[in-house]
């Protein structure tokens, strides 16, 4: 019992570890990729003892002015709620990663460790239940700041990623029906199936609808640009206006927290999560036919990596869509979500269904 | 007026022209980093990864004609060339020119400035006075841009900034070879006078890099033409 939980707790600490650096390096990356594509430098001025890290060292930089701001706390304003709400936000964030597996099992000793913080039968809709409960820490930002700019961009927070997670959980139905589990490992283990013996039965192949809708969706429960109506932190006053210091901090942790989450949640729902093509347990199967043998621990290093760099890209992907696409304009938004996203989504589940039922 | 475009069909499917833009975007992305990779390891530095300047390491290139911060010009016996006609005071809008003209020991020429102050806290770099100057004694041209200065008084330039642009405030020690209102020590008691920051300019003497003295030279040597109006900036 003690080995299992000392088991789970170095697993949540790998993940967590992985996770939060990847979510504060996400500041570098925002700076340097953003500054890449428009023909700039980037931010290159920090430096320790002259040596600059091509920029590495302004996240530290910026920890430690957030650090030492004042921590304002609006007169008039709910203290309690307004200390919860960027706890509140990360956490739901944060709780997500328990269910995603990030490796094939894994055996030392004669114990087989399943590489997935919390195997839930019901990870999926454990996800989306998180998912929406991140709303909250939004909506109480607003709420608790006694500031009528705040307050309307929770209002805008709350409906519009009500509106998209409705689209977004019914792009994965069809996928649940494809694969007929919910749980995410179970989901992962059956995109190692093939197609005529080479196309791998990933989901993008079986479910490339749902992709698109879920992409789209998913990016809008990130509240970032082209979906930053709640933030808009440039013109139209957000949720957080009233925040400063490492609170503030913190709901700009978790946006990049939830980046790095859409990214695990795309490559695992429809990119094969941790599998490699034609890798199996116990080694390359090449389609036309040759084996190569590969040690178990081989195999399941390669699925972390798979998996690390399919996250990685979707990260990088994410990012390019963010400063390449101006802002929607609210009507859009949600003339998107609604009249598009969500009819999409359900015809999806009804030609899914079809396909199944000719199929089977 | 702007008339709206209709969009076609393909472009409200919205998501190609989506797919369209990040491909563009993403053209930008790799081939900026590649080159950026390849400076990393000493590889196609003529190439350029970025469109932008390390602005206090790498200056932006002026062109020739920007007016930049005033310098007068000199004759050959280091006496300014200002022969303190009082044209550029006149024409100044922002009026920040101050002249004090002296007698010149040469009967050839009328007189000089024994006092030449410019405020560039109140100039607002029209250029007027440069043009105005009918003996080419007034120039733009010295590319210091960096101006700035703590106090007002670090703003007004006298001769011994004007005639050395090399020099910023505080200037050292006053090595003017002619009589002036000098508010600056015994030169033999100070020592030589030190160029405080140099300017943007690299590469020597500003005066001689412009070719400003051969120029004036032969403007002066020139026929008067005809209608007697010399033209400027020859």
């Amino acid at each position: 019992m003690l080995e299992t939980l000392l088991i789970k707790l170095a697993l949540a600490g790998v993940v967590f570890f992985g996770v939060l650096n990847l979510a504060g390096l996400h500041t570098w990356i925002e700076r340097k990729q953003s500054a890449v594509m428009q023909d700039r430098i980037g931010a290159n001025r920090a430096s320790i003892f002259g040596i600059r890290f091509f920029g590495l060292l302004h996240p530290l930089a910026d920890v430690l002015k957030l650090f030492t701001k004042e921590d304002f706390i609006p007169p008039g304003g709910n203290k309690v709620l307004h200390t919860l709400a960027p706890f509140l936000s990360a956490f739901f964030a944060l709780v997500v990663f328990a269910a995603i597996p990030i490796g094939d099992t894994l055996t030392v000793g004669g114990r087989v460790i399943d590489l997935q913080v919390a195997s839930i039968d019901i990870g999926l809709l454990y996800i989306l239940a998180m998912l929406s409960m991140g709303v909250y820490g939004v909506v109480l930002a607003g709420y608790a700041s006694n500031n009528n700019y705040a307050f309307l961009g929770g209002m805008r927070a709350a409906s519009q990623m009500l509106s998209y997670e409705i689209a977004m959980g019914i792009s994965l139905i069809g996928l649940i029906m494809w694969y007929g589990t919910l749980d995410l490992q179970a989901m992962v283990r059956a995109q190692g199936q093939y197609l005529w013996g080479w196309l791998p039965l990933w989901g993008i192949v079986v479910q490339p609808v749902a992709f698109f809708v879920f992409l789209a969706a998913a990016l809008a429960e990130t509240k970032r640009i082209p979906f930053d109506m709640p933030e808009g932190e440039s013109e139209i006053v957000g949720y957080f206006v009233e925040y400063s210091g490492m609170k503030f901090g913190l709901f700009f942790m978790t946006d990049f927290i939830e980046t790095v989450l859409v990214a695990c949640l795309t490559a695992t729902f429809f990119f094969g999560g941790w599998q490699v093509p034609y890798l199996f347990p116990d080694g390359v199967h090449v389609p036309w036919g040759g084996v190569f043998p590969l040690a178990p621990l081989a195999v399941t290093l390669a699925g972390l990596a798979s998996f690390t760099l399919k996250v990685l890209f979707f990260c990088w992907l994410f990012m390019t869509v963010r400063w390449t696409l101006p802002r929607f304009r609210y009507d859009q938004l949600m003339s998107l979500g609604w009249k598009y996203l969500f009819p999409i989504s359900v015809g999806n589940v009804v030609v899914t269904g079809l396909a199944l039922r000719l199929l089977s | 007026m702007i008339r709206k475009r209709e969009l076609t069909l393909w472009e409200r499917m919205y998501v190609p022209e989506i797919i369209r833009g990040v491909a563009l975007t993403s053209r930008h992305f790799v081939r900026n980093l590649t080159f950026h990779a390849l400076h990393l390891v000493g590889l196609a530095k003529h190439v350029s990864a970025a469109v932008t300047y390390q602005y206090p390491e790498q200056p932006r290139p002026l062109a020739p004609r920007l007016r930049t911060r005033h310098r007068l010009t000199k004759r050959e016996d280091g006496w300014p060339r200002c022969v303190g006609c009082m044209m550029c005071e006149t024409v100044c809008p922002a009026r920040c020119i101050t002249i004090v003209a002296g007698e010149h020991p040469d009967p050839n020429v009328e007189k000089y400035p024994v006092r030449f102050d410019i405020d560039l806290g109140v100039c607002i770099y029209c250029g007027y006075c440069v043009e105005v100057c009918p003996e080419d004694a007034i120039r733009m041209d010295t590319q210091i841009l960096d101006i700035a200065a703590y106090s007002r008084a670090e703003m007004k330039l006298d001769m011994h900034e004007l005639l050395n642009p090399t020099l910023r405030k505080p200037v050292a020690a006053c090595l003017l070879p002619f009589p002036h209102k000098c508010g600056l020590k015994d030169p033999a008691a100070v020592g030589p006078e030190q160029p405080m920051h140099g300017p943007i300019f690299i590469g020597g003497d500003v005066t001689k890099a412009a070719g400003m003295e051969d120029q004036a030279q032969r403007a002066r040597q020139q026929p008067m033409p005809a209608n007697g109006v010399r033209p400027l900036g020859v």
